[in-house]
């Protein structure tokens, strides 16, 4: 837009906007370090709940299921998504708007009622509602996202160098090894993390879709949240946001590497 | 089974559907031969179906009748990584994850050519394109002009039969255009191969090509040398589309074995022309005339040159004139309205403002006979 | 050295993988079957056994009886439901405007600033966007809650001396939902605002436009693309929302979303939930189909 500089009220306002969206996240790493239980007056700095985080059995098992879920679900949903983004952008063969208008249901429906409605379909079918279960849901709305961001890089993709390749010898498949996918390689990346982090980070579809026994991350929080209020859910979520800072920051500073 | 053309078209058809559900015919019963080391063009402006033609010789495109033959063996549908030709693409089709050297050698990696053997050909196709030590640069970092050497280097070092080349300067600018077409056709004339090349600029053709096919509409209305096509057009798109060219309407009166009158539309004369192609009595054509083919001389014969008795005359007056220098160029008059171009050659250095035209003057334009071209509308 | 050129035989052994090398609308289509396949088993179908769902009954026991029922969707708007709805509209709607509100000024700092800031900036913006929400909502009941931080910090300032109760009320579950969703608001905005090149504006000036005028006549209508991608993504998923309401709002405050968790899990009647999910489903759909129809859709969500 313009070069010339915002003006001061649009700079304060902006300060005091970032502010409230920092303040509760800030709020919530330095309680971690109270030594008093009910975590609302601050009374010593400890790094006892952070030695109970490391303990909790719940937890781990929690964090070991997350992770699984969302690499399994992630690596699915993004070879099935790009080749359906490759599909759209590429070819054209019936049922094309359908199967385009499908791509985007996932994304419109409220989440509430993408859940419910696996928990009908599982409970139909007589599938015992798991790990397994969660997965599968994971998946079903990973695709969408995965399609819709590689479709989006592929937008400049120029189909010459495709041609390019075959003309100097390459084969089909040889092609789409070495020159389509580098090629779009980033696009990929790109909805792969998107996929990552919204598994990583789901809850309400979870709720619906797990079993009793098993129990992923978000949901632990969550009963956490409502039920055991200690401020060993600080120290999670300390830890958590500091996990994600550094991740983001090393694929910023990664990028810029590259550019 | 080798034969004496390394490329012919045998009445080679291509339609494609278009998506509001019709079709449109992009080659239309094209049939010619491309003899082996020839540097050969086809030109025509956008949509004639010369990079469709280019394409189908690659193997993107599969006639939808007719054949392609290359090397005397018919195509069919046998795919791009199976034929002996390789392509230079409009936009380069640089792979932009590989640097330079990796672009070159991925043909010959194909092939399966030992990695001493790739090194040392992946340098000799650098130094032939004058680009030696930027071997280890990305596609990226490059000029147009050099991510265009580095494609054609790309297809160079597989030393294929044939080199077909779609408009691959059409995004430099003027001045790197001229240039680069001096060198690809020092280059052609070095390697020796078939260079088959597609262009919608003439003045590109002419200068490079040893045979030109000029087409339209998906036809190949004709093909000949750069002198055939300018001085003996077949048809009226081909001598509007190639150089300038000024246009009488008329009707054929007489014929003979090479001369043919006819009887102008809007002007009350007849023209005696050359004929091209086969006409009637009768027929509707279109007399070509080429500005600097014609004579003009004014009342007072003071800037006449050469007449001869055969010349047809017309009578008309200065509009404009423009001084070029080695030229001027002015536009006349005649009767009825009709505008027509000459250029005369300042063949003379003079001082002398009666020496040229100005507007106003009432001139005599003598065309001869041999510039006169009686042309069909369409090549039959 | 030339490549080697295929003859005829080997050709008619593969046949299959030639008639698919040659064949590319069935390419196409094995590539999208995957994911076809894969959502209608996984979305499409679940939906359809909901909307049939929401035509049965309960039994006495919670178990779902095969017995055609629409009195679901007529229990739907009555007294008390239908006050839940209007209530999960409102807050939807709310939400959706603050955000816009809020955000928009931020948007446009945001388009403006020199390049170096402005990628700190958006780094700052999405980074809390990708720590689970449930965390971030918990912050805000630490900071609401009585004696929590707010009401902490307040009285040491001697700004209040009793407790402000704000948590469990609408207004935190507002304060939650905004905070929640304005990343989803700002980004659209700022896509689109970052999108309006300066030459646009120096005409206006040029013709004699002050910078409000300029800013009402040629920036807001240009940023309209963005504001309604940003609504989009605002208002439909706060409309599903339960989570929100159930940590910040407590029992008072219910929307569509508590309605339909609570029917799946504690109240067992399942074809009434299933109702309400599909009055949500119906309500998203229109509202989408209605502006995607009005501006593109897709681009602006790709930040």
């Amino acid at each position: 837009m313009s070069e010339k500089k915002p003006a001061l009220w649009l700079r304060i306002y902006t300060f005091f906007a970032y502010l409230f969206i920092y303040v509760p996240i800030l709020v919530l790493i330095i309680f971690s370090f109270n030594t008093q239980k009910l975590n609302i007056r601050w009374e010593g700095f400890t790094l006892v709940w952070y030695n109970v985080l490391f303990h909790d059995q719940q937890i781990l098992l929690a964090t070991r299921n997350t992770l699984m879920i969302a690499l399994i679900s992630t690596l699915v949903a993004t070879v099935i998504g790009t080749m359906a983004a490759l599909a759209m952008q590429r070819y054209r063969f019936p049922l094309y708007s359908t199967s385009e208008t499908l791509m985007y249901v996932p994304i419109v429906i409220p989440e509430v009622v993408m859940g419910i409605s696996l928990l009908v379909f599982f409970v139909l079918i007589k599938f015992t509602l798991g790990l397994v279960t969660i997965t599968l849901s994971h998946i079903a709305f990973n695709v969408p996202f995965v399609a819709l961001v590689v479709r989006a890089r592929l937008h400049g993709y120029d189909n010459a160098i495709d041609e390019a390749a075959m003309d100097l010898g390459a084969n089909e498949l040889t092609t789409f090894w070495r020159v389509t996918l580098p090629t779009i390689m980033p696009g990929v990346l790109s909805g792969a993390m998107l996929a990552l982090t919204l598994s990583l980070d789901d809850y309400v579809i979870t709720y619906f879709t797990a079993g009793p026994g098993s129990t992923t991350l978000p949901l632990r929080v969550y009963s956490m949240v409502r039920f055991v209020v200690t401020p060993e859910i600080n120290a999670l979520s300390a830890l958590w946001v500091l996990i994600i800072f550094v991740i983001l920051a090393i694929g910023q500073v990664a990028q810029s590497r590259r550019a | 089974m080798k034969s004496d053309f390394v490329v012919e078209f045998h009445d080679v058809v291509k339609i494609f559907p278009t998506p509001e559900g019709g079709t449109v015919t992009a080659v239309d019963h094209v049939s010619l031969e491309i003899k082996q080391g020839e540097f050969f063009s086809f030109l025509g402006p956008s949509g004639c179906g010369k990079t469709t033609s280019l394409r189908m010789m690659a193997g993107f495109e599969w006639p939808t009748s007719g054949e392609v033959v290359i090397d005397g063996k018919v195509m069919g549908r046998i795919p791009p990584y199976l034929r002996p030709v390789n392509t230079v693409f409009q936009s380069y089709a640089l792979f932009q994850h590989m640097n330079v050297f990796q672009n070159i050698a991925f043909g010959l990696e194909m092939e399966k050519v030992p990695k001493a053997e790739i090194n040392r050909r992946v340098g000799e196709a650098l130094e032939m394109v004058k680009l030696g030590n930027m071997g280890r640069r990305t596609p990226k970092q490059l000029s147009g002009g050099q991510q265009q050497r580095i494609a054609l280097a790309r297809a160079l070092v597989k030393r294929p039969e044939v080199l077909l080349l779609d408009e691959p300067l059409g995004a430099l600018d003027l001045k790197l255009r001229k240039e680069m077409q001096l060198e690809l056709k020092a280059l052609q004339e070095q390697v020796g191969i078939t260079f088959i090349y597609v262009t919608h600029d003439q003045e590109e053709a002419l200068t490079m090509s040893n045979r030109i096919a000029v087409m339209s509409k998906g036809k190949a209305l004709q093909i000949g040398g750069a002198v055939e096509i300018y001085e003996r057009p077949n048809c009226r798109f081909v001598a509007d589309f190639i150089g300038e060219t000024n246009f009488l309407t008329g009707k054929i009166k007489t014929l003979a074995k090479d001369q043919v009158t006819v009887q102008l539309d809007s002007l009350n004369q007849e023209i005696t022309g050359i004929r091209q192609g086969n006409l009637v009595v009768g027929q509707a054509v279109a007399v070509s005339i080429r500005p600097e083919k014609v004579r003009l001389a004014d009342d007072d014969n003071k800037k006449v040159r050469e007449l001869r008795g055969t010349d047809n005359l017309l009578r008309g007056k200065v509009v404009t004139t423009a001084y070029i220098g080695s030229d001027t160029r002015v536009v006349l008059e005649l009767q009825g309205g009709l505008r027509m171009r000459a250029w005369e050659q300042n063949a003379i250095s003079t001082l002398d403002p009666d020496a040229y035209y100005s507007a106003g003057d009432a001139v005599r334009i003598y065309i001869p006979v041999e510039n006169t071209l009686v042309l069909p509308e369409d090549a039959s | 050295m030339t490549t080697a050129v295929a003859s005829e035989s080997p050709a008619k052994k593969f046949s299959l993988v030639r008639a698919l090398r040659e064949n590319r609308v069935a390419q196409g289509f094995l590539l999208i079957s995957p994911a076809n396949i894969y959502l209608f088993l996984f979305i499409v179908l679940p939906l359809l056994l909901v909307a049939g769902l929401s035509f049965l009954s309960r039994g006495d026991y919670g178990q779902v009886l095969f017995k055609f029922n629409p009195a679901n969707y007529a229990r739907l708007f009555d007294a008390l439901y239908g006050k839940i709805m209007l209530f999960s509209l409102a807050v939807g709607l709310g939400t959706t405007l603050l955000c816009l509100l809020i955000g928009y000024p931020m948007a446009y700092y945001l388009a403006r600033a020199p390049a170096r800031q402005r990628s700190l900036l958006l780094f700052l913006i999405l980074l809390p966007f990708w720590t689970n929400f449930i965390i971030r909502i918990y912050a805000w009941m630490m900071i609401l809650r009585s004696q929590g931080f707010l009401d902490s910090i307040l009285q040491w300032a001697h700004l209040t001396t009793a407790p402000l109760n704000l948590l469990y009320t609408p207004t935190a579950v507002m304060i939650g939902m905004v905070y929640e969703f304005l990343p989803f608001m700002v980004l659209p905005l700022y896509t689109s605002l970052e999108k309006i090149e300066n030459s646009l504006l120096e005409a206006a000036a040029d013709l004699g436009a002050p910078p409000w005028k300029a800013f009402l006549r040629v920036t807001l209508p240009l940023s309209v693309p963005g504001m309604i991608a940003g609504t989009i993504l605002t208002f439909i998923p706060a409309m599903g929302m339960f989570v929100v309401s159930d940590l910040l709002g407590g029992a008072k405050t219910i929307l569509i979303g508590n309605v339909i968790r609570n029917q799946f899990l504690t109240a067992r009647d399942w074809p009434f939930g299933a109702a309400a999910s599909m009055i949500l489903m119906i309500l998203t759909m229109v509202f989408t189909l209605y502006y995607t129809r009005k501006a593109g859709f897709g681009e602006e969500l790709l930040v």
